[in-house]
């Protein structure tokens, strides 16, 4: 008990332990703790370089200002573009990772990229498309009402709110279009 | 496999990766996973997520390709490659910091390099894929023992190193009382390897009976389903003699359950960086000077943490991102004693053109999903 200075109801013994699971205590003792201490210097990290070779410099590539330099390793895949893109480096040249209007621009970036992104989809031979992308089609073979009902699960209280984050955008959108339209008829 | 937006992704052909640095390799994968943390990304609850990105940062694979500077690799091995990617040598690296690289993600300094997340940790595309390119080939992948089954090597690549290492980050001595919050992966890997610390009781919450059996039969653990109970701290308390549990290991995340306000505001409308729910139940279920090892990946905007309790209780808040290949050598060890079996949670193997209901399915947790492995065509 908490109010006395020993455990009123003490955990099994070792030997109990021991018999019942399998590799009980094996790392028992902390040099058998790969990760213990935290940090070592006698690791051998397979690195064959003090400061590694730098990837060929692109001068436009973002950076966080907390960063002194452009790392010698950088990842190439979806380079800034597009209105989504100058809201990134816009992020990314003016805040720091200190800074809330960092994140919060980056994250305005990406719902403008999605927009971008599906607008620029209609215009190819493979639109998006909400129904396929969000494999709600499978539902049928993986059992959607005894996955769900059958016990008490807590996010089933705000299933709700999924086809309505889903689709509601998409819903607009075509409500938009159509006033748009009509307006325009009319 | 591409992210078009939250909750969609579909499968798209893309060039084969080019070899960018002449210590990168490109990887033909034989086999990917889902991750909770992909859950994250499919939400769209990380920053500077990019439309077109690949995710994946569990696979295994077949080097296809290997720079001029590489020792280690060469054409036709099999690899294992851990989540993280790395240098090897700059400060961090130097001291074991292996997930905290400085030299490889130059948009945050705050986060490594992880393939398949975002830009946010470097924008390299991931795993979930035919090929992809593997940096600093020469620090990262290893290659797969002859003996070790190609799912246990997937799963070494991050869910299950990452439970070790949380299991690790509770300190846990001889007889301590284990609370691990979160029955998915990382947490029945989390539950599992607390004993091998010596715990001398573990109990494992999740609100998914089908989950929390996994966690009695391959965890040997005690359950609670939080659904079930109106209070579950109190319910802790009343467990542990008043005191608390002696650590509490959080693999939830961003996402959590139990609150739907916290749940509404963190992690389905952004306001938060996730859903603090979790992170705060094990401040308040941990005893007081107890130590909380935080495994949960939240986004980098602000969370509303019970700070205060952590302070006035005296706790040791321990977190990381794994450290995934220092984990390996002693993991393979138990993998061999038979301590472990990574694979035992395997409940899905997918074709990747079926990546969309393979995400629909874990994100809505149907059909008794625990882990999805992704088998991509050219395998
Ligand atoms: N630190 C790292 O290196 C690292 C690596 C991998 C994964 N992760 C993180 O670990 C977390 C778990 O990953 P996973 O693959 O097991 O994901 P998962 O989504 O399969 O598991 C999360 C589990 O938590 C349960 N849950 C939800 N709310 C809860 C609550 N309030 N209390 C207890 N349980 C609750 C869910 O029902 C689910 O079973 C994720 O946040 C992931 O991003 C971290
Ligand atoms: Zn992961
Ligand atoms: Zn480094």
């Amino acid at each position: 008990m908490a109010y006395i200075s020993e455990k009123t109801h003490p955990n099994p013994s070792a030997a109990e332990l021991r018999a019942r699971i399998p590799g009980w205590g094996a790392d028992l003792d902390p040099v058998n703790r790969p990760s213990f201490p935290r940090e070592r210097r006698d690791l051998d990290s397979g690195a064959h370089w003090d400061y590694p070779e730098e990837q060929p410099r692109d001068p436009s590539r973002e950076k966080s200002i907390e960063h002194l330099q452009l790392t010698p390793v950088y990842g190439t895949a979806q380079p800034l573009k597009g209105f989504s893109g100058a809201i990134r480096r816009f992020a990314y040249e003016r805040f720091s990772e200190a800074r809330a209007a960092h994140w919060l621009l980056l994250i305005l970036g990406d719902r403008v990229d999605a927009i971008e992104e599906h607008l620029r989809s209609f215009a190819t031979l493979r639109p998006d498309n909400p129904i396929t992308q969000t494999g709600v089609l499978s539902e049928f073979r993986r059992h959607p009402i005894k996955s769900r009902f059958g016990s008490k699960r807590a996010d089933v209280k705000h299933m709700w709110l999924d086809p309505i984050l889903v689709a509601g955008p998409w819903v607009l959108a075509g409500y938009v279009v159509y006033r748009v339209f009509r307006g325009k008829k009319g | 496999m591409v992210y078009r937006g939250p909750y969609k992704v579909r499968v798209e052909e893309k060039d084969i990766p080019r070899i960018e640095h002449p210590n990168d390799a490109i990887v033909r994968v034989t086999k990917a996973a889902i991750c909770g943390s992909d859950l994250h990304l499919y939400h769209g609850l990380m920053t500077d997520l990019r439309i077109g990105h690949t995710f994946g940062h569990e696979f295994i694979g077949i080097v296809h390709e290997v720079g001029s500077s590489v020792q280690n690799l060469k054409v036709g091995d099999r690899v294992m490659v851990p989540f993280n990617i790395y240098c090897g040598s700059c400060f961090f690296c130097a001291r074991g910091l292996w997930s905290n690289c400085h030299n490889v993600n130059a948009n945050a300094t705050a986060v490594g390099g992880i393939y398949g997340y975002s830009h946010t940790t470097g924008g390299f595309d991931g795993g979930q894929a035919d090929y992809v390119r593997v940096p600093f080939a020469d620090v990262g992948p290893a290659i797969i023992p002859d003996w070790l089954d190609e799912e246990d090597a997937l799963l070494m690549t991050d869910a299950l190193s990452t439970g070790y290492f949380g299991a690790q980050l509770g300190d846990i001595v001889e007889g301590d009382t284990v609370v691990v919050l979160g029955a998915g992966p990382v947490g029945l890997y989390a539950a599992k390897s607390a004993w091998l610390m010596g715990a001398g009781r573990v109990i494992v919450v999740d609100h998914l009976d089908y989950r929390l059996e996994k966690a009695a039969t391959f965890a040997h653990a005690e359950t609670i389903n939080f659904a079930e109970v109106d209070d579950l701290i109190v319910l802790l308390k009343k467990e542990t003699d008043g005191l608390g549990a002696d650590v509490v290991i959080e693999a939830v995340g961003a996402e959590a359950d139990g609150n739907l306000l916290q749940h509404i505001t963190g992690s389905k409308l952004k306001l938060q960086g996730g859903s603090p729910i979790a992170l705060n139940w094990a401040i308040d279920g941990v005893r007081k000077g107890g130590t909380v090892s935080i495994l949960g990946a939240y986004g980098p905007i602000f969370s509303a943490i019970k700070f205060g309790d952590a302070v006035n209780k005296g706790l040791t808040l321990r977190m990381n991102q794994a450290p995934v290949k220092r984990q390996w050598p002693r993991l393979l060890e138990h993998i061999k004693a038979g301590y472990l079996k990574p694979s035992d949670i395997v409940t899905h193997r997918i074709p990747l053109e079926h990546i969309a209901e393979g995400y629909h399915m874990f994100s809505s947790k149907l059909d008794g999903c625990i882990k999805t492995i992704v088998l991509p065509s050219a395998a």
